[in-house]
């Protein structure tokens, strides 16, 4: 708890966080996932979030994103208190998550699935039809938007790579006027060029102004593309730096408890 | 999970598709009924000139209306990577449902409602079952179809219930052209099918449930209520089947109608439909039914043995599954 505070350099008090979780704890059982966990996310900007397996990241980002509901601890959005019984409500509150295995339905089109459980209808009362050309047109400026390499937004997201893919998920994330997007992992299973695509499209987001929270096991990545970052060990968040003042061998002292927070 | 672990696709053509490529991504499946039925027809209207006249066109089209309504419904169903195997014997029990009501005085309009609305539940049993429940749609509908059978042999006593109304037997008799109201029912059905599947919010998610129920619940799809949705929908045109049944038939019977079981199951393969689920249409097992109809009806013709027919069927059957593994 106190190292936490510590922690802290000075400068993220006085910034403008667009979430802030405090002290969050969460059990499974009798096994403590996370013990103590806080984390700030300015706005507009990449703050990664690193650690080792098992060290509770995953577990902190289902808190947020609405997939767990923490024992303790607080989360606050724009400074309102939140409490997220589902993901659902954590969607409509604004924080978008990119999943690992990225929950696209293959056997649907790329704009069918940047709708999907969105989809636009008209008509009247309980007859309500799907608006097919104007979710079509949307999802085109919805990927050119965000200048993403894909065929065509009619294609089946069956025929696209793992970079497109990704581009896809992150897109459907983005899109829909959200105000932090939580990314797990999103270059794991991509290669170097693909890779260095999806980072272009991270940046790209945050130019445009959006918050993003990025979970990453490749320090080199998140010195690259992040702001800030926080470090976590054993269900606690141990240290928190701005990238500009650290270096890897420090992120990787954190996590390791090399270096004590 | 298999999103992750794809291996690099062949790059996305976007402007230049070679006539090569273009037949390579031609949906096979999806044209191997339409194009079966066409090598049927001719081959049954060069065997036997009665086969092309509109009588017998008339009576291709009676004979599979009843099994479009049925395999619709099972679209819906196996299109969520589920099957429903109640399908018949939901199909009877309307019927005999719809007997009982009529021949107790009540009107037909009651007795279609009766007879609807016992089929419906059926359908709403299993979706509680399978949706709720969580157990495997292959067991529960294996259960109500011995249920549902059952049933109709216990309420009809065993024995056929005549239902001489005229407005059933306008229902098979009279219509529009050389389409009676049966097919009219069909058609209608097929239509507002193909609307909802394609066209509704329910549709996209019946496809999404298919293709990977996993992503469709993390975006927020309502997945038991769309997995309930089918065999709702699925017993209800199997109650609607149940109507064209009795007026076909001009009686109620509690037989066990298991070649409606498996022919509706067979027109939904020939349609091109995945039985993994995520990917169907509506005009394709539709097809597959009328090619069925056809098949047994250019058998007839030719003065084949009806014994031959369930043997034709398998061979169609199966060879439309091999053209569907091979486009694989």
């Amino acid at each position: 708890m106190t190292a936490v505070q510590q922690s802290n350099t000075p400068q993220t008090m006085d910034r403008d966080d667009v979430l802030v979780a405090e002290n969050i704890s969460m059990s499974f059982g009798s096994v403590k996932a996370l013990k103590s966990a806080t984390i700030r996310l300015p706005r507009g900007e990449v703050t990664a979030l690193v650690g080792d397996n098992g060290a509770g990241k995953s577990t902190l980002v289902r808190c947020l994103c609405g997939v767990h509901r923490p024992g303790g601890g607080t989360i606050s959005l724009d400074g309102q208190e939140v409490s997220f019984h589902s993901p659902t409500q954590a969607r409509d509150a604004g924080i978008e998550t990119v999943h690992q295995n990225l929950a696209l339905v293959d056997d649907l089109a790329v704009w069918q699935n940047l709708f999907l459980g969105r989809e636009r209808t008209y008509g009247f009362g309980p007859i309500q039809l799907l608006d097919r050309r104007g979710m079509r047109t949307e999802a085109k400026s919805m990927v050119s938007a965000l200048a993403i390499n894909v065929p065509n937004v009619t294609s089946r997201v069956r025929r696209l790579s793992g970079g497109q893919r990704q581009a896809v998920s992150i897109a459907r994330a983005a899109g829909w006027g959200s105000k932090i997007v939580i990314m797990d992992e999103p270059t794991a299973a991509l290669g170097v060029q693909e890779t260095a695509r999806v980072e272009e499209l991270v940046r790209g987001l945050r130019d445009k102004g959006m918050t993003i929270l990025l979970i990453s096991h490749n320090f080199e990545q998140v010195l690259r593309l992040a702001d800030g970052v926080w470090a976590m060990r054993a269900g606690t968040t141990v240290g928190h730096r701005r990238v500009s003042d650290t270096t890897g061998e420090e992120i990787v002292g954190l996590v390791t408890g090399a270096i004590p927070a | 999970m298999t999103a992750t672990i794809t291996p690099p696709s062949p790059p996305p053509s976007t402007t230049t598709t070679s006539a090569g490529q273009r037949l390579a991504a031609a949906p096979w499946p999806e044209l191997a009924a339409p194009a079966a039925l066409l090598v049927l027809v001719l081959v049954f209207g060069a065997l036997d000139s009665t086969f092309l006249t509109t009588g017998n066109i008339d009576a291709i089209l009676q004979a599979s209306a009843i099994l479009v309504v049925l395999a619709v419904g099972q679209t819906f169903v196996v299109a969520t990577a589920g099957i429903d195997l109640s399908v018949a014997s939901t199909m009877t029990l309307g019927a005999v449902v719809l007997g009982q009501v009529y021949s107790s005085g009540a009107g037909i309009f009651w007795a279609i409602l009766a007879g609807v609305a016992a089929a419906t539940l059926v359908g709403l049993l299993n979706g509680l079952i399978i949706a709720k429940g969580g157990i495997t749609d292959f067991i529960v509908t294996l259960g109500t179809l011995s249920a549902a059978s059952g049933l109709a042999l216990i309420i009809s006593d065993g024995k056929p219930q005549p239902v001489l109304s005229g407005f059933m037997l306008r229902l098979s008799a009279d219509g529009i052209g050389i389409l009676t109201w049966s097919v009219l029912v069909a058609i209608v059905v097929a239509v507002i099918a193909h609307v909802v599947l394609f066209h509704s919010r329910l549709g996209v998610h019946v496809l999404a449930v298919g293709g990977s129920t996993e992503a469709a619940r993390a975006t927020g799809v309502k997945t038991v209520r769309v997995k309930m949705a089918v065999y709702l929908i699925s017993g209800l045109l199997a109650g609607i089947a149940g109507v064209l049944l009795v007026a076909r038939v001009g009686a109620a019977e509690p037989a066990s109608n298991t070649g409606f079981l498996l022919n509706s199951v067979a027109a939904v393969v020939l349609g091109g439909v995945s039985l993994f689920g995520g990917r169907a249409t509506i005009i394709g097992p539709v097809v597959g039914a009328l090619l069925l109809a056809s098949l047994v009806n250019g058998l007839t013709l030719l003065g084949v043995s009806q014994f031959y027919q369930p043997l034709a069927v398998g061979v169609v059957v199966v060879l439309a599954a091999f053209l569907t593994r091979f486009q694989k």
